[in-house]
């Protein structure tokens, strides 16, 4: 069964994709009603940036996250004047580094559902009196609802599955930066492949149960778009 | 007072040029052919559609002028779009109570009840939206603009997306909208059928410009406007109901220029009704025919004489101040020796009730 380093990677897992869908759901929105709504030039350069985790290589983004995150790097430098440490290898790192890595899979559907319900309805809005920021919270929102719900799962989902992002920047600290990924790689190289099974198997299932949720409940959305 | 709206606007390859001054009462129908800019124009005038320079006024409110521009939600205005458009997450009594709740309980002149009772929306309050019939959903949709107690309603193609018994199922409380509401009304329309059944006032518009503006009766009777050359020209004719005469079942109806007899409704006596009577359906005499079935048969000068084919022309009559036209053949004219200021009978075979 479980061993207690097994419970803390799961429960550092489960903190990470928790904390990061949260602020993923915060600061997508806003993103993506922008991409949803701006006829501004170079949006699609923007689109082209969000999407890249897509088709990224992990490590390659982790790479650049260490660099900046570190004590040599921009951020981490700054950190480490401020009198805090660097943020590598920290479970801060970690939320960072998942934020950029689930984005598209949070802002991709959120936009997509914006987008679905058109003008009118923030028209019809407009016209019973309620101002932009009113329409946008008791209109927009509650209509986009299916997409809030593919962009919680997905990024939740995708947060829980990272590896090559962690290893670059988290490490592989009990406890802190060890999450399930890793810890089912360590297993394997000790050879402990019961250990993996269950974790492995477990994954294998949530990921399963949480896309079926996804698609059960909403076949309208398109769920990534490249 | 007056709702003066001037904008020029550029979508494309379509060009918006419209200033026009209409009254503030009654029914304005914005009449002409699909595409022809009627709900631009009114998009514009709710402030949906961002012109710069354009001027919209409301009475002595100024809406927009100059670099001054009022958002939409800020307009005291209703709108009814050509789809109910309902918000699907909110339950009817929700929909309702969208535009209500965000009105100042000081500003609200219609009450919740009354409006629900005049669109006879209670029965589905609690209903969600989706299934709901399209007269149902348009009833809905209607009832919500007036709970914003507008001071303008504008409505653009209320009818054109339902079928024929949805149609009929609105017309009543459109009807009813008009005369039991001071509300002035711009109604988008392209259907002659409904301009004929509700407007006061009529602007008609051609290739994104005002093509003309002036009072319904006066409008289709025009010779200068298209409305009274087509097959369809028509006048309309307001009369009062007077009494009855039991033994034939008919109703008699007063107007300035006679009394007409209908066959009998369930009209009450006093009401004031609208009376539409195809040109087609006017045949002129020079004496007055007795030996004949036709009731309906008014004293009329000759006002203008009108070609609208080789064979046929339009007479504009005038009864007692009251416009109706006739359709009749040139070789018709020309045996009665028809000239503007002669005397004769129009001989009205068939009338509509529209109210």
């Amino acid at each position: 069964m479980l061993t207690e380093q097994d419970l803390m990677a799961l429960w550092v897992t489960l903190r990470l994709a928790g904390i990061t869908t949260v602020i993923l759901l915060i600061i997508g929105t806003p993103l993506a009603w922008w991409l949803a709504r701006s006829q501004f030039r170079f949006k699609v350069m923007i689109e082209a940036v969000i999407a890249l985790p897509l088709v990224l290589p992990p490590t390659v983004l982790g790479f650049y996250l260490l660099i900046t995150l570190g004590p040599q790097g921009p951020v981490g430098g700054l950190m480490q004047t401020l009198g805090g440490q660097s943020l590598a290898f920290t479970f801060t790192g970690l939320v960072i580094g998942s934020v950029f890595y689930s984005l598209p899979f949070v802002v991709q559907p959120l936009q997509a559902a914006f987008i679905a319900i058109g003008h009118r309805p923030l028209e019809v809005a407009a016209t019973l009196r309620a101002s932009p920021l009113d329409r946008f919270f008791t209109i927009a929102v509650p209509l986009a609802r299916p997409g809030y719900l593919t962009a919680a799962v997905l990024g939740f989902a995708h947060t829980v599955g990272e590896f090559g992002v962690v290893l670059m920047i988290g490490g592989n600290i009990p406890g802190e930066t060890q999450v399930l990924s890793i810890a089912i790689y360590d297993h394997v190289e000790a050879l402990e492949y019961g250990q993996a099974h269950w974790l492995a198997g477990g994954l294998l299932i949530l990921s399963f149960l949480l896309l079926l949720v996804v698609y059960g409940v909403n076949r309208r959305f398109s769920v990534v778009r490249l | 007072m007056n709702i003066e709206a001037r904008f020029y606007l550029q979508r494309g390859n379509f060009i918006l040029d419209a200033s026009l001054t209409v009254p503030m009462q009654g029914l304005t129908a914005i009449f002409g052919p699909s595409g022809c800019g009627k709900t631009t124009l009114l998009r514009a005038m709710a402030g949906l559609e961002h012109c710069d320079n354009g001027f919209f006024s409301f009475g002595e409110h100024v809406w927009q002028q100059e670099k001054y521009f009022l958002p939409p939600h800020q307009r005291a205005l209703g709108y009814v779009f050509q789809e109910a458009n309902l918000f699907p997450h909110l339950t009817v009594r929700g929909n309702l109570e969208y535009g209500f709740k965000r009105m100042p309980t000081a500003t609200r002149i219609l009450a919740f009840d009354q409006v629900v009772t005049l669109l006879r929306v209670g029965p589905l309050l609690s209903r969600r939206t989706n299934n709901l019939s399209g007269g149902e959903r348009q009833r809905v949709a209607i009832a919500r603009a007036l709970l914003t107690s507008p001071g303008l309603l504008l409505m653009d193609e209320p009818l054109a997306a339902l079928d024929m018994n949805s149609k009929a199922e609105i017309y009543p409380f459109l009807e009813q909208l008009h005369q039991e509401l001071a509300i002035p009304i711009l109604y988008v329309s392209h259907s002659p059928d409904e301009v004929a059944r509700l407007a006061d006032y009529l602007v008609l518009m051609k290739a994104g410009r005002i093509h003309a503006t002036g009072p319904i009766a006066e409008m289709l009777t025009r010779s200068d406007l298209p409305l009274a050359h087509g097959s369809e020209a028509e006048s309309i004719i307001e009369a009062k109901v007077v009494g009855y005469d039991e033994a034939y079942h008919l109703t008699n109806l007063e107007f300035a220029g006679g009394q007409f007899t209908v066959p009998r409704s369930n009209l009450v006596i006093g009401q004031v009704v609208r009376l539409r009577i195809l040109a087609r359906d006017v045949s002129l005499t020079l004496a007055k025919q007795t030996n004949t079935s036709i009731l309906n048969i008014f004293p009329a000068r000759v006002e203008e004489l009108i070609e609208v084919s080789p064979a046929q022309m339009t007479v504009r009559l005038d009864a007692a101040g009251v416009p109706v036209l006739s359709r009749i053949t040139r070789r018709s004219a020309e045996v009665l020796q028809l000239v503007p200021g002669k005397q004769v009978y129009a001989q009205i075979k068939t009338v509509a009730l529209l109210a």
